[in-house]
């Protein structure tokens, strides 16, 4: 438990001052992430502690620093979880998670990170420390900058503390798994996705479709025999292998691009992919070049990141268009005027 | 920069790209547009634009900016705190006939709209489908999409569901300089700031929103609702921890203290007992065996909680019942007193006795009886101040009443709005709410889309002037609120 808000703050303000740009550091879980960027590192993992944690509120608030492990267990212990279950690659910070809006494979049935943020405590690029939100659920005061801050990759504000809604742990949770090929799999995930089902998980990995549920064991149960599929025992390990990228579809070295896609897109790019999210989060492992795969993802709608194993020097985000970059760029001047947060992680133009 | 132009000269611009009935200037048609939901503000707007596309609503923005003049967007005016209360020397942009549906996406469970489509008509679009969707502001029959987005509105589904910045996927706006811009996508992320987020709430401050791609859920195979009543209040504020603790989320989990449900039950007869000192309405839904055990669930928790009496709805007719007593809430409670006056506050769950036990001592010392309606589940209260605004000096007492209310919920932890907005209303209370750098903040933010402050001026963010005055009539703890200002 270390509050290290003021030597941070100044550290920020000196460097407003000097024009030096920072390079903010928590775990180091995530340096693949984003854009290379230069600068002093500014060390923020040493921030650490829960600061409230109200179990019948569903909320807790902790400081940036603090390890997503220490905060799943302080939530598991209550019978209760972080409802976009992020995942922790190697030892991840709760701020990091936040900065990169990282979500697992219960995003599409429960929120992403930045739907489950409340509140937050940041720096702005002038060092000035800010509180925007709260530990309510409903709060409609003034602009939302708490949930800009989630995938603002810290080029806004440096995350000090951050108030999250939980979930109560479901009662049970099943997972059922069909032989089908890829098309069958995106049909069958359209069809259930229109009916009022307990699902909290669905991926296809080439060896069919796997469906979590989750809730009372009654519900679960009726809508296994709803959906049909051979019942997979202990299937925690292997979500896990999923939301860790630990599965063995990940052992490639090509570049691994993640595409966001509405979630019935049908598109077809050349590659070894993977399906999560219930169809809208896919990942390819393709030497394709960027424009090609970047310019049919966003005809489906949706936009790809050049997530791992990247050959070039091409942007890690999908590009935005001209007068979208121009409106960031502003943005990003109003929370850091001499640009010395992260410049260039998010956009090189950022 | 071009000068500023009189009413006669904008007229001109704005009929050569308008047809006629688009453009109003008569006082007698400006009249109906004076004031939104808030009624106790009001203000003729120099005109009135009522584009019928986007391309329109671009042209009158453009013609705006290059003239400097304000521009106040409205979708159907239902808003409760004076956010699209016109301004005099500005424009005011109906959305109102920007109300076609444009697309359902059945396969991903989309549906893009225009903004003055009203939130009820998307689920009535879609329920032959199974599907609906979840945000339901009461005043969900009347108010628009865009209105919705602009305000982050909830509504009884919240805690489950989520606000509107949970249930949409995109929106196009019209910058000031005229830009179309899309943000957000069709998929559930985009590249780049979350802008959705940053929209969504914004009260018009940012940009005019001119169409919103909002999520369709499929219909709960079934609901169910519990109604139990307590002799304590603050019993009743135990029990809905103890239902969040055993672990349940419940669809909607509502609160109504006795001078609301004596209001309600004289109003519709819902069934209600009206000498309980509270009562709570526990709506479970999901599939039939998840919610059948909920019920029980519920049911036990509650008679452990110090309940006097459960009543499970036994049929749909029943459960709508329950519910119509909490959605005529309002008026029913303008049928005891000439006026009211809805407040819109959060506060963490666990200090509403000590807010409700404020607001009693505050409600005898203003000499004005309030009614509490609160979204128990998510902290979300609506005290209603009864007075009678022919009174002479009344509605400044409620109003101020209603500021020391805003007050208390700060003090808990909580906010000045839930659902409602900032708008006009609450100005003030945002520069006790929030520290001037933090205003700055918002400030910096507003000038990064529009300059010239001519989106929707004076509302949502106080200048920090307005705030030291403010500051000068509201000293608390002996402390003057910014102190760094001069003040005049």
């Amino acid at each position: 438990m270390t509050d290290i808000s003021d030597t941070l703050s100044q550290q920020i303000k000196d460097a407003h001052v000097n024009k030096q740009t920072l390079n903010i550091q928590g775990n180091g879980s995530k340096k693949f992430y984003g854009n290379p960027c230069k600068g002093r590192s500014l060390h923020t993992s040493a921030h650490t502690g829960i600061i409230t944690y109200e179990p019948t509120e569903l909320v807790i608030t902790a400081r940036a620093g603090t390890s997503l492990q220490d905060i799943n267990q302080t939530l598991v212990d209550q019978n209760q979880i972080l409802g976009f279950e992020p995942p922790d690659l190697g030892n991840s910070s709760l701020g990091g998670t936040i900065a990169c809006n990282l979500s697992g494979p219960r995003r599409p049935y429960a929120g992403a990170a930045r739907d489950f943020l409340l509140g937050c405590r940041i720096i702005n690029g002038k060092g000035d420390i800010m509180h925007f939100g709260g530990e309510v659920m409903k709060n409609v005061a003034g602009y939302d900058v708490a949930r800009l801050m989630a995938g603002a990759m810290g080029t806004l504000g440096v995350l000090l503390d951050v108030s999250l809604k939980v979930l109560p742990r479901p009662q049970g949770e099943i997972t059922i798994h069909q032989q089908l090929t890829k098309q069958q799999a995106l049909s069958t995930l359209t069809q259930l996705r229109s009916q009022p089902l307990p699902i909290t998980a669905a991926c296809f990995d080439n060896t069919g479709l796997y469906i979590r549920l989750s809730g009372n064991v009654t519900a679960i149960n009726a809508a296994h025999k709803d959906i049909g599929g051979e019942l997979i025992p202990d299937s925690e390990p292997f979500w896990r292998s999923i939301r860790e990228h630990k599965h063995a579809f990940f052992n490639n070295n090509q570049p691994l691009w993640r595409l966001s896609l509405p979630p019935a897109a049908d598109i077809n790019l050349d590659g070894e992919s993977m399906i999560d999210w219930g169809g809208a989060q896919r990942w390819l492992f393709s030497d394709r070049e960027a424009d090609h795969i970047r310019s049919n993802v966003t005809d489906a709608g949706g936009h790809a990141t050049l997530y791992k194993n990247s050959t070039t020097d091409t942007e890690f985000f999908n590009p935005l268009d001209h007068n979208m970059l121009k409106v960031q760029q502003q943005l990003k001047k109003a929370f850091d005027p001499e640009n010395i947060l992260n410049p260039g992680k998010l956009y090189r133009a950022l | 920069m071009p000068e500023k132009i009189n009413k006669t000269q904008l007229i001109n611009k704005l009929s050569r790209i308008l047809d006629t009935d688009s453009l109003l200037y008569k006082e007698e048609d400006l009249r109906p547009y004076e004031c939104d939901g808030l009624s106790a503000y009001r203000q003729l707007p120099m005109l009135v634009a009522l584009p019928k596309n986007i391309e329109e609503v671009q042209s009158i923005v453009k013609i705006c900016h290059y003239h400097n003049t304000p521009v106040i967007a409205r979708g159907a005016g239902t808003g409760l705190s004076g956010g699209a209360l016109p301004l005099e020397t500005g424009v005011l942009l109906s959305l109102a006939r920007l109300n076609k549906i444009l697309a359902i996406d059945q396969d991903n469970l989309l549906a893009t709209v225009q903004p003055g489509v009203r939130n009820l008509a998307i689920s009535e679009a879609v329920t032959e489908l199974g599907l609906y969707y979840a945000p339901d502001p009461s005043s969900q029959i009347a108010c628009t999409i865009g209105g919705n987005v602009a305000e982050n509105s909830g509504g009884v589904h919240c805690l489950k569901y989520g606000l509107t910045v949970h249930n949409i996927s995109q929106i196009k706006i019209i910058t000031i300089d005229g830009e179309l811009l899309t943000i957000g996508s069709h998929a559930m992320d985009a590249a780049g700031y979350d802008l959705l987020a940053l929209f969504t709430g914004s009260e018009g401050m940012l940009g005019i929103i001119v169409e919103v791609t909002v999520k369709l859920l499929p219909q709960p195979e079934t609901a169910q609702v519990i109604l139990a009543s307590f002799n304590d209040i603050e019993v009743a504020g135990r029990a809905v921890s103890d239902i969040i603790a055993a672990g349940i989320i419940p669809a909607g989990l509502e609160m109504m203290d006795n001078p609301a449900i004596r209001a309600a039950e004289d109003f519709v007869h819902a069934g209600y007992p009206t000498d309980a000192a509270a009562i709570l309405l526990c709506e479970l839904d999901g599939t039939i065996e998840e919610v059948e055990e909920q019920i029980t669930c519920v049911r036990k928790v509650l008679n452990n909680s110090g309940v006097i009496n459960i009543r499970t709805a036994e049929n749909e007719a029943e459960r709508q019942q329950f519910w119509k007593g909490r959605k005529a809430a309002f008026p029913a409670v303008g049928r005891i007193a000439p006026d009211y006056y809805c407040m819109d506050g959060t506060i963490p769950r666990k200090k509403l006795p000590w807010v409700l036990k404020s607001i009693s001592e505050l409600s005898e010392q203003y000499n004005l009886a309030v009614a509490n309606v609160f979204h128990a589940g998510d902290g979300n209260l609506h005290p209603l101040i009864l007075y009678d605004a022919n009174k002479p000096g009344e509605l400044e007492r409620t109003e101020e009443f209603g500021g020391k209310i805003l007050e208390l919920c700060i003090k808990a932890g909580g906010s000045i709005t839930g659902e409602h907005g900032i708008g006009m209303e609450k100005i003030n209370q945002m520069c006790i709410q929030f520290s001037t750098t933090e205003l700055e903040q918002f400030h910096a933010v507003k000038a990064a889309f529009d300059p010239l402050g001519l989106l929707n001026p004076g509302k949502a963010v106080p200048t920090l002037h307005r705030c030291a005055e403010f500051g000068a009539m509201h000293v608390h703890h002996g402390e003057l609120s910014h102190p760094e200002l001069e003040r005049f």
